[in-house]
């Protein structure tokens, strides 16, 4: 094997790759060629680091130095003074790898340094179609002691005593659901993984499956041999391309390799895993209607009991954990139970990944343990909200989940408190909104996704779930009517009551949390018809404050509408009737003369 | 563009569907992985498409019928040549995507779900295309265009035109 002086790491996760990233690493080989370096740095393309926000991101190994924003056009640059001369390229580094002139290292950045990095340890690391790298990094030690060193229920009762929990959203106990698939008795058994990521904003997994494959691969088989199964499968949304492609890479590799398929390890336990692609459809998340999908048929979910554990795949005892779960598995193996309780909390050992965006300076994927504070991930982590805005809540969950506002910033984040405030853990989809968002709009927003997503099975969440869009989208238009809140209301809590699955059961939660939290915003639209926020169009009105006008005309020339008057040097108006409240006035007036209301 | 499916100029697209059906008709679900294969291999799914997986597989028309229709990826008519997706996904969405939404389709005059006349642009709403770091994403059939504003939109689309 041939030992590298550098390791150039070049992103390769989704938000990298669309802005090129591939051709940047395609383009740093042939550089390093041409230098006469190809035997010196390796160039090596990985899953997300996830500082999605400044990429596409490189790292250069060993002194760690991060580069971001980078261009084709630059890399020739870090090729000749960097890697050959060994100057560090000062103004392609990430801003905050810099300071008082000292050039920090990767994992000093803020950003890293209050992360724990547990599910994505590889992630940002290796080469994710390469298993060799997977190996050298311990990967596949833990299914080897499985196999030679441990009973089933030995297995079974590390994940157990580990006290990890499904990181799908609902915070199951892991071991006791391999457990209840153990004990379920079945000629036959399988072992899937959820990788729907179905929360509209949010790509944790999706990193996951992309920079780590085989860390899933490798849980699912300890999985199979804990409950006697030997067919897995993923169950993968068919939007993820290149995760998809890596994980096939990958199968392919464990099957060369002995570690997948039949007499794994020559420890006569066979297992195998196929992927199935989803297509499109939310509801398919939810466990009972993944299953229906593998099995070809539309995907509506079915009555719980039998739970899947019992009664699943082709009426087969079933166990289906979640992608972030999995990814768990092996690492609690190789370090023990001991290290993951020590981190996280008492009831929610280990960490969770959350994708955090919105209105945030750190666009990302951010790893922390449990028990961090709201305010430490958004602020310590995240780098707090652009632009010097306002801070005003917090969105987790995604559909189903709730906003959570500034006086709760200093909560703890797990499984508990989050419902406690009306949220849920969910997934780890994380939105931050600022002073701009309105809230009702965006449970408009997630109303409409339900709307949209929900199967139709059941008349409560089918119809119920439109009547509610249907009232919020009369508020947000500003034809909202006194009793519309309290109707509302009345049909949350009726959905709640009688939908049949989770997605129905939970739909409602983004109108009653902020509702909860936001009445105001709510009341200020339908008796004031006034939109605080200044967000929904139709209740705002632009006015230009006469003191600070200075006259210059610049409004009234780029007006689409003619809808402004006014003579040079002297206070301009805006007709109300005219104005189509296009924002074009705002953003041109050099002065800030021109206010929503 | 006609709907009509043209059996003669279809052929060894036929062909390689069937093939793919033979394959796989064994397996267990095959139903998902066939529709999969057919939607790419035509770009959409025909009556008659259906037909050929329903005879394969043996399985009912009305139960082919009913997958194809329940998941947003199949479509049962032809989509345009450039496949426009802007993210309504929520970290898009609280930084404006819909009102490059709405510019798009003020620009092409179609709505989500429609194809232009010329077949030139089909326009969907996706879910978080995974570069919220870009908030607000557009992709054009694989290119992904981020950080957008309203004003970019018209440029975009131009390059395509
Ligand atoms: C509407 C709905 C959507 C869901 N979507 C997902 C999803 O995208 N990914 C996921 O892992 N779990 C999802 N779940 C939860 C699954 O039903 C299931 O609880 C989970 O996959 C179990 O894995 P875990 O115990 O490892 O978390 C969803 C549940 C509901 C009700
Ligand atoms: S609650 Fe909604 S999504 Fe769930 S089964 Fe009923 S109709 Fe379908
Ligand atoms: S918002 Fe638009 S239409 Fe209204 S006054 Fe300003 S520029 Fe004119
Ligand atoms: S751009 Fe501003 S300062 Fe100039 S005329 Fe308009 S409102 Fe007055
Ligand atoms: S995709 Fe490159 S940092 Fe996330
Ligand atoms: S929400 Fe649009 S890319 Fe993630």
């Amino acid at each position: 094997m041939n030992l590298y002086r550098a390791h150039v790491l070049v992103c390769g996760g989704t938000g990298c790759h669309s802005s090129n990233s591939d051709k940047i690493k395609e383009k740093m080989e042939d550089r390093i060629k041409e230098k006469g370096l190809e035997n010196e740095v390796k160039v090596v393309m990985t899953g997300c680091f996830g500082l999605c926000e400044s990429g596409p991101n490189v790292v250069v190994y060993p002194e760690g130095v991060f580069y971001s924003h980078v261009k084709l056009s630059d890399v020739d640059e870090i090729v000749d003074e960097h890697l050959l001369k060994g100057r560090v390229v000062k103004r392609l580094l990430f801003k905050e790898a810099v300071e008082e002139n000292i050039i920090k290292s990767v994992n000093e950045v803020d950003f890293y340094k209050k992360q724990t990095r547990v599910a994505l340890r590889n992630c940002g690391i290796i080469d994710p179609e390469n298993i060799e790298e997977y190996i050298a990094y311990d990967g596949y030690q833990a299914l080897a002691r499985a196999l030679t060193e441990m009973t089933r229920d030995e297995v079974i009762q590390l994940v157990k005593d580990s006290g990890l929990r499904g990181r799908g959203g609902a915070g199951f106990p892991t071991g006791l659901k391999w457990d209840f698939t153990k004990k379920a008795s079945g000629d036959k058994k399988y072992v899937v993984c959820n990788a729907d990521e179905g929360d509209p904003g949010a790509f944790m997994d999706r990193s996951i499956l992309e920079g780590d494959p085989h860390s899933v691969l490798e849980a699912m088989t300890i999985a199979g041999y804990a409950v006697g199964s030997d067919q897995g499968y993923i169950y993968i949304r068919a939007e993820y391309p290149i995760a998809v492609k890596r994980l096939q890479i990958a199968i392919n590799q464990a099957r060369e390799y002995g570690l997948l398929g039949e007499n794994i390890l020559n420890s006569g336990f066979n297992f195998d895993i196929e992927l199935r692609l989803g297509a499109g459809a939310f509801v398919c998340g939810e466990e009972t209607a993944l299953i229906e999908s593998i099995e070809g048929k539309r995907g509506m979910p079915r009555n719980k009991p039998p739970f899947p554990a019992n009664e699943g795949l082709w009426g087969k005892p079933t166990l289906i954990n979640n992608v972030e779960t999995y990814a768990n598995i092996p690492v609690i193996f190789q370090r023990g139970v001991d290290w993951f309780r020590s981190i996280g909390t008492e009831k929610s050992p280990g960490t969770k990944v959350f994708a955090l965006g919105g209105k945030i300076e750190n666009t990302g994927l951010v790893e922390i343990p449990m028990g961090t504070t709201l305010r430490d991930i958004i602020y310590g982590i995240g780098g707090g909200i652009p632009k010097g805005k306002d801070f005003k809540a917090v969105q987790t969950g995604g559909p189903s989940g709730g906003c959570i506002p500034k006086e709760y910033l200093d909560t703890p984040v797990d499984y508990e408190s989050l419902t406690k405030l009306g949220s849920i853990m969910g997934s780890g989809g994380m939105i931050v909104m600022d002073e701009d968002n309105c809230m009702v709009d965006i449970a408009r927003f997630f109303l409409d996704f339900t709307v949209d997503e929900s199967c139709g099975k059941c008349t409560a969440c089918r119809i119920g779930t439109r009547r509610m869009l249907e009232i919020l989208e009369k508020i947000t238009s500003g034809k909202g009517e006194p009793g519309d809140i309290e109707k509302l209301e009345e049909l949350a809590n009726n959905i709640k009551d009688s939908a049949l699955c989770g997605l129905g059961q939970t739909a409602p939660n983004p109108v009653v949390s902020t509702l909860k939290y936001f009445r105001d915003e709510y009341e200020a639209h339908v008796y004031e018809k006034r939109c605080p926020s200044g967000h929904c169009r139709r209740l705002v009105t632009f006015v230009i404050r006469e003191d600070l006008c200075k006259g210059c005309g610049l409004c009234k020339r780029n007006c689409p509408n003619d809808a402004i008057t006014g003579e040079v040097r002297e206070a301009h108006v805006i007709d109300p009737e005219k104005c189509i409240k296009c924002g074009t006035c705002i953003e041109k007036c050099p002065f800030g003369a021109i206010e929503k209301r | 563009m006609g709907l009509k499916f043209d059996w003669e100029k279809n052929k060894e697209k036929i062909h390689e569907l069937e093939l793919f059906i033979e394959e796989n008709k064994n397996k267990k679900g095959a139903l998902m992985p066939v529709l999969h294969k057919a939607q790419d291999i035509f770009g959409y799914l025909p009556l008659e498409v259906q037909n050929i997986i329903s005879e394969g597989l043996s399985v009912p028309l009305s139960e082919v019928y009913g997958v194809a229709t329940f998941y947003s990826k199949f479509s049962l008519i032809p989509k345009g040549e450039y496949t426009i997706g802007v993210c309504l996904g929520t970290a898009c969405y609280v930084k404006g995507s819909q009102e490059i939404l709405d510019k798009v389709q003020e620009i092409l005059n179609i709505q989500v779900g429609e194809t232009t006349a010329d077949g030139k642009f089909s326009l969907q709403a996706t879910r978080c295309l995974g570069a919220c770091g870009l908030a607000p994403v557009m992709v054009i059939n694989d290119e992904v265009y981020g950080r957008l504003t309203p004003d970019a939109v018209e440029g975009i689309l131009e390059k395509y035109k």
